[in-house]
């Protein structure tokens, strides 16, 4: 590190990140994973849920509703909740569960709203010629729906790792880590490497996917 | 198959919950191999609705349907949409795939081998006198009239005795409806598919229809040839439904071969005046006759013979025989 670099580092309080490169790394991989697992899980979760609801529209309003109120639950009491459940406990588990929850309500909607919107002159084509309900779900309907449902992983993806900064509180890891170590030890400088690592990882995440979802959405109206 | 009808309706209804009438009230008739039918009747009359039960897209209230000699409520539904091609107005075709696999979605659910899904897209396209470098291409980057030939080609694809086509020309400008009926009527000329094409479009079902059913608030008010129900409209609903005293309609429907018997002899041309053909219709003779300001126009046979000569007055001859009692041989047997 060249001297006439130190003023800078040490005035926009960037010497955590500088002097502990590979730990904030190590931070940022954990909270990569965290945030990957979680919407893996999630998505499982989702699909089945979405596709049921779309089928059967009488469930759309009660389970629109309770995934809603689940996610209006304030992160750290869900979380802080889940301490107290055997098999759950601390740790990432307990993150990873609550992770999944919350991403319930963005990734089912879409799906929802996604699958309602295909065409139903398309839809109706479809079960015309014979196609059954699997192949109409699997070969129109779900490639129609891709784009508005890689919105929804998009959304859901930035928000966990946004909530995903409290799990560190039931040690989680994570970037969290960093910011909370950071208040409790009054270093400023780990506290800027923690959001600084948060932010470039959801501003990733927010561009990459928001370039697939187009990419997506250009090759299902037959453009590309 | 049987050598019976193609399809038989019998006392079919079709009531949707709630409603407080029949959409579809009791109908009944059937359509011979090869055979064009069109359902004709005002919006709402429930044209579609009859449609949809007969590949099932809609479940009859009461009554029965029998294609190709089977009861289509007793066949698998999948097996039965199968073997009835269906071309809807807006098309339908899929947008992410391309033509040719929309075109391949029949012939693959029936599990065909890839190399004749593959002649089928080829021998389709030509048909339906597309090129073939639009295999490639995706459906919304062709025109309208392109799409709905696409729409018609899928239908096709793994070559469906029964046919289904609900307005499938109704979302197109005049010109290329217009052509588009055109090359159904070739089309169908090689194909001999039996078909249901349902229409609000008088001039469309008279262009097309072997045989129109006239429907009304759900019942079939007549079903005839297109110049019987001019000459011979069932009631006064018929009757303005189809303009029928309108001159020029019917003799649109008469082809110039039919009156052969009323042509003067002369085997003389006429220089430049344009030569009629057996197949001209009477509504082009009579433009055609007014247009070169001619008194009579030389008739040419296949072969380019003139087999006579056509002018005003064997056109109102031929309008005052449409007022006698027609026989229509073409009736027997049906
Ligand atoms: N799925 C449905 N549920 C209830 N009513 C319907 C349904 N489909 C059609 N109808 C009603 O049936 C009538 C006839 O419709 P339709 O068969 O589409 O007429 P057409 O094709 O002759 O214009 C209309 O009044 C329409 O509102
Ligand atoms: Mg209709």
């Amino acid at each position: 590190m060249t001297p006439t670099m130190e003023p800078i580092i040490s005035s926009l309080k960037l010497k955590y990140l500088v002097t502990h490169f590979g730990d904030v790394l190590l931070r940022f991989r954990e909270h990569l994973v965290m945030t990957l697992v979680a919407l893996l899980i999630a998505l499982l979760v989702a699909f089945p849920i979405g596709i049921l609801v779309s089928r059967y529209r009488r469930l759309e309003g009660p389970i629109i509703s309770a995934l809603n109120l689940l996610y209006t639950i304030p992160s750290l009491a869900l979380l802080v909740l889940f301490i107290t459940i055997p098999f759950i406990g601390l740790g990432t588990d307990n993150a990873v569960v609550v992770l999944v929850i919350y991403a319930q309500i963005i990734l089912v909607r879409n799906i929802v709203v996604g699958l309602k919107g295909v065409d139903p002159d398309v839809l109706e084509a479809a079960r015309g010629m014979g196609m059954g309900s699997a192949q109409r779900l699997l070969q129109i309907e779900l490639p129609l729906a891709l784009p508005v449902i890689i919105a929804g992983i998009r959304i859901a993806a930035v928000t966990i790792i946004g909530i995903g900064i409290v799990a560190a509180l039931v040690n989680a890891g994570g970037l969290g880590r960093l910011l909370f170590d950071g208040v409790s030890r009054n270093y400023p400088d780990m506290i800027v490497a923690g959001a600084l690592g948060a932010t470039a990882l959801a501003g990733l995440t927010n561009v990459a996917l928001r370039l697939v979802e187009r990419r997506v959405a250009l090759s299902v109206s037959g453009q590309d | 198959m049987s050598d019976g009808p193609a399809i038989v309706v019998e006392n079919l209804i079709k009531q949707f919950p709630g409603a407080a009438r029949p959409v579809v009230d009791g109908c009944s008739f059937s359509v011979a191999p090869g055979e064009l039918v069109v359902l004709l009747g005002p919006s709402g009359c429930g044209k579609t609705t009859l449609l949809k039960m007969v590949n099932r897209l809609y479940e009859p209230t009461a009554g029965r349907i029998i294609v190709n000699g089977v009861d289509a409520g007793q066949v698998p539904v999948a097996a039965l949409r199968r073997q009835i091609g269906y071309v809807i107005q807006q098309t339908g075709l899929f947008p992410h795939m391309r033509i040719e696999d929309n075109i391949a979605v029949v012939p693959r659910l029936l599990r065909w081998p890839r190399a004749r899904i593959n002649d089928r897209i080829d021998e389709l396209l030509a048909l339906i006198g597309l090129p073939h470098d639009y295999r490639k291409r995706y459906p919304r980057q062709l025109s309208g009239g392109e799409q709905q030939r696409v729409g018609i080609a899928r239908a096709l694809a793994a070559d469906p005795p029964v046919m289904l086509m609900d307005e499938p020309f109704g979302a197109l400008d005049a010109i290329t409806r217009t052509r588009l009926q055109d090359e159904l009527l070739s089309l169908q000329s090689k194909v001999h598919k039996t078909i249901l094409f349902v229409t609000h479009d008088v001039d469309e079902a008279l262009r097309l229809a072997d045989k129109v059913i006239v429907m009304r608030a759900g019942k079939l008010v007549q079903f005839d040839r297109p110049l019987k129900l001019l000459t011979r409209p069932a009631d006064e609903f018929v009757t303005k439904l189809l303009s029928t005293g309108d001159p020029l309609r019917r003799l649109s429907l008469i082809e110039v071969g039919s009156i052969a018997a009323q042509l003067a002899h002369s085997s003389r041309g006429s220089g430049t005046a344009p030569c009629l053909k057996t197949t001209t219709d009477l509504r082009t003779a009579l433009s055609l006759l007014l247009e070169g300001g001619e008194e009579q126009l030389p008739v040419v046979d296949e072969g380019g013979q003139i087999i006579g000569t056509l002018s005003f007055d064997t056109l109102r001859v031929a309008m005052q025989q449409l007022e006698q009692p027609v026989v229509d041989s073409h009736e027997q047997g049906r």
